[in-house]
C-alpha cells in the first residue's frame, strides 16, 4: 500500500451563530485518504457540506477541529509564508468557467500569473510552458493573445485546468468542474482530466451533485449527508452495492436515459422525504444522530464503510 | 375540437439583443396532440427555449422576438392574434413553469395573493372563492398544510415548494398545454424525482399536453411520449421516444446520447 497524498482526519467546520441563529456544523469529522494517481468523488446534495469540505482541505476555510496531511505535512497549523509554499502542490477547478478567469487578461496573462508567482519556471521560459500548457489541456497555443470572452464554455474551462496544472500541482480539488456545461463538452472534460491524472500521476477530490459524472470518474466515493460522510467505498462498492438508505435513495432517484426503466422507476411508490425538510436534524430513520450519538462506522466489506446506526439491515428499527 | 392541440409550421424565431440578432429558430414543424407529452433536447443555445418563448409570444430577457411561420392552437392562428387576445390566452389555455421558482415568483407577494390574483383575472373568481381553489391547488402539489401556508412568502418556501407551487400557479386554471421549461434543473435530483412524478400525475389526471424542454436525457426518456431533438434552431430528429432511444438515426443524436455518463454498466466502470 501506498503512502496516501492526502489524509483527512476528523476535519470540522463550524460557521459561528448568526442573529440568533445556532452555530451551524457545516462539516463534522471527515476522513478519508486519497491515493497518488486516485480521485475520491464527493457526492451529496446541496448545502451537504462538499464545497466546504474541498475549502477546508484547500485551507481556504479556516477547520474548527481536525488534521489534514499533504504530502506528509500538517497543513492545518501552517504559518501562512509555508502554506503559500505548500500551494504549489494542491489546486483547485471551480465550476463557473466565465467568472473564475479575468475578462481583461489574455490567456497568456492568465497562465503566466501563477508561473510568477511561484517561480516555478525561469522568466525566460514563462512563455514556452505556457504554450506547452495549452497543448496538454489540448488547445491551440497560437490562442495565447486571446481573450476569455472569444472562447466557448467547454475551451474556458481548459484554459481554468490549464492554470491549475501551471504549477506542476499533486492533488487537485474539482468542485463542480463540468455541471455548467452541455453533454458533449462535459464528456470531453471527463476525459481530459483522466487523460491528465493518467499522464501526471494526479490526485483528484471530485466534488459533483451528479451521481453519473462521479462514477465515470471517481475510483472511490464518498457520499455526504449533512455535513457528514454517510458511506464510502469503491466506485463499484457504493454504486453496485450501496449501503446507507440515503446513497440508495440518490441513486433511486437519477434519471436514466432508457425510455422504459425511466418511466418504471418514475412509477415506483415515492420515498418518503420529509426527513430532507425541517429543521436540519433527523436521518433517513428519523433519528436526530446529534441527540443520540453519532452511530459509529460500520465496514461492510473491506474498504467499504458506512455509517447508520440501522446497519446491517434488518436490525433496529426495520426489525421491530 | 379536432385536429392536434398544437400545430407549428415553419416556426422562425429571430432573436435581437442591443448586441446581436440570432436565427434562434430556423423553421421548424411539430404537433402536440391533445393528452400528449412532447420533448425537447439539445444543448444550450439549440432553440429550445426560445421555441417554448414563441410559442407564448413572450421575447427572451432583455430581447425583441420576431416570429415567422404559423402557430395554430386548436386551430386558431397564434401569430395573429391581438395582444390582448394573446394575454388571455396565456396562463389560461398555455401555461408555463419555468426553470427558476425564485425569479419567476413575486418575492413581496404572498403565495396566496399571486395564486388568487390569477385566478380573478382568468376566471373570475370572488376572493374567497380564489382563495379556497389555491388552497385546493396547494395540496394537490403536494405542499403539506395549505391552509396555513397560503399566506407564506416565496422565501419560506424551499426550492422544491417553490417549484411546487409554480405548477399549482401554472395548472390553475386548467391549461390545455403545459410548457414546461428545465423545471427540474436548478433542483436536487431526489426532488427533481418528486416533482418529475407531480407532473406525471397531474398529466394523467387531467389530461393536459405536456412540452417538456430539457438538456437532460434522463428527464425526458421517462415522461414524454414523443422527442424532439434540436440542434441550431432545426429540430434535426423527431419520433416516439423508445424509438429515438434505442434507434438514433442522425449523428448528432447519437453523439448526444453517448455523452450521457451512466449510472451503472457500460461506460461506468473506472
Amino acid at each position: 500500500m501506498t503512502e496516501p497524498l492526502l489524509q483527512v482526519r476528523d476535519l470540522s467546520v463550524l460557521f459561528p451563530a448568526r442573529r440568533g441563529a445556532p452555530p451551524v456544523k457545516a462539516v463534522e469529522r471527515l476522513s478519508f485518504e486519497i491515493a497518488p494517481g486516485q480521485t475520491l468523488g464527493l457526492v451529496g446534495q446541496s448545502g451537504s457540506g462538499k464545497t466546504t469540505a474541498g475549502r477546508a482541505i484547500l485551507q481556504l476555510q479556516k477547520a474548527s477541529a481536525g488534521s489534514v496531511r499533504l504530502l506528509g505535512q500538517e497543513l492545518t497549523t501552517m504559518r501562512s509564508g509555508e502554506l503559500r509554499r505548500m500551494r504549489r502542490h494542491m489546486q483547485f477547478v471551480l465550476q463557473n468557467p466565465y467568472s473564475s478567469l479575468h475578462p481583461r487578461m489574455t490567456i497568456g496573462q492568465i497562465l503566466s500569473e501563477p508561473l510568477q508567482v511561484h517561480h516555478t519556471v525561469p522568466k525566460n521560459r514563462i512563455r514556452e510552458r505556457v504554450e506547452e500548457l495549452l497543448e496538454l489541456v489540448n488547445l491551440d497555443p497560437a490562442m495565447i493573445r486571446r481573450y476569455p470572452h472569444e472562447f466557448s464554455g467547454g475551451q474556458r474551462q481548459r484554459v481554468v485546468i490549464a492554470r491549475a496544472l501551471a504549477v506542476n500541482p499533486d492533488f487537485v480539488v474539482c468542485d463542480e468542474p463540468v455541471s455548467a456545461l452541455d453533454v458533449r463538452t462535459q464528456a470531453q472534460i471527463v476525459t481530459l482530466l483522466q487523460s491528465l491524472q493518467e499522464k501526471l500521476g494526479l490526485s483528484y477530490l471530485f466534488i459533483a451533485h451528479d451521481l453519473a459524472i462521479v462514477r465515470e470518474m471517481a475510483h472511490r466515493v464518498a457520499v455526504m449527508f449533512r455535513g457528514r460522510i454517510v458511506e464510502m467505498g469503491s466506485a463499484a462498492q457504493v454504486y453496485d452495492s450501496p449501503a446507507h438508505p440515503y446513497t440508495q435513495l440518490l441513486l433511486d432517484a437519477v434519471p436514466v436515459p432508457d425510455p422504459v426503466l425511466q418511466r418504471e422507476r418514475l412509477r415506483r411508490p415515492p420515498p418518503d422525504l420529509r426527513f430532507l425538510d425541517g429543521d436540519h436534524c433527523g436521518c433517513v430513520h428519523g433519528i436526530d444522530h446529534a441527540r443520540d450519538g453519532t452511530p459509529e462506522w460500520h465496514e461492510v466489506a473491506p474498504g467499504h464503510g458506512v455509517s447508520c446506526r440501522y446497519w446491517p439491515r434488518g436490525t433496529g428499527r426495520d426489525a421491530a | 375540437m379536432t385536429g392536434p392541440l398544437l400545430e407549428v409550421r415553419g416556426l422562425t424565431a429571430t432573436v435581437t439583443t442591443r448586441r446581436e440578432v440570432i436565427q434562434a429558430v430556423r423553421g421548424i414543424s411539430f404537433d402536440i396532440n391533445a393528452d400528449e407529452a412532447v420533448g425537447f433536447v439539445g444543448e444550450s443555445g439549440c432553440g429550445k427555449s426560445v421555441t417554448a418563448k414563441a410559442l407564448m409570444r413572450l421575447a427572451p430577457e432583455g430581447a425583441s422576438i420576431g416570429l415567422g411561420g404559423s402557430v395554430a392552437f386548436w386551430g386558431q392562428d397564434l401569430l395573429g392574434l391581438g395582444e390582448d387576445e394573446m394575454r388571455d390566452l396565456r396562463g389560461r389555455r398555455i401555461a408555463m413553469v419555468f426553470q427558476d421558482p425564485m425569479t419567476s415568483l413575486n418575492p413581496v407577494m404572498s403565495i396566496g395573493a399571486q395564486m388568487g390574483d390569477m385566478l380573478r383575472r382568468h376566471l373570475g373568481l370572488s376572493v374567497k372563492d380564489a382563495r379556497e381553489r389555491s388552497i385546493e391547488l396547494l395540496a394537490l402539489v403536494g405542499i403539506p398544510d395549505p391552509a396555513d401556508r397560503i399566506d407564506d412568502f416565496p422565501h419560506q418556501f424551499s426550492g422544491g415548494q417553490r417549484q411546487r407551487v409554480l405548477i399549482a400557479i401554472a395548472i390553475s386554471c386548467e391549461p390545455d398545454l403545459l410548457i414546461a421549461d428545465e423545471p427540474t434543473t436548478a433542483l436536487d435530483v431526489t426532488v427533481q424525482a418528486q416533482i418529475l412524478r407531480l407532473l406525471l400525475r397531474l398529466r394523467e389526471e387531467r389530461g393536459m399536453g405536456l412540452m417538456l424542454i430539457t438538456h437532460d436525457f434522463g428527464v425526458v426518456a421517462g415522461m414524454v411520449d414523443r422527442v424532439n431533438v434540436m440542434y441550431r434552431g432545426e429540430i434535426v430528429e423527431a419520433g416516439p421516444v423508445d424509438d429515438v432511444f434505442a434507434r438514433p438515426q442522425h449523428a448528432y443524436t447519437r453523439a448526444l446520447l453517448d455523452a450521457v455518463p451512466r449510472l451503472h454498466g457500460v461506460g461506468a466502470a473506472r
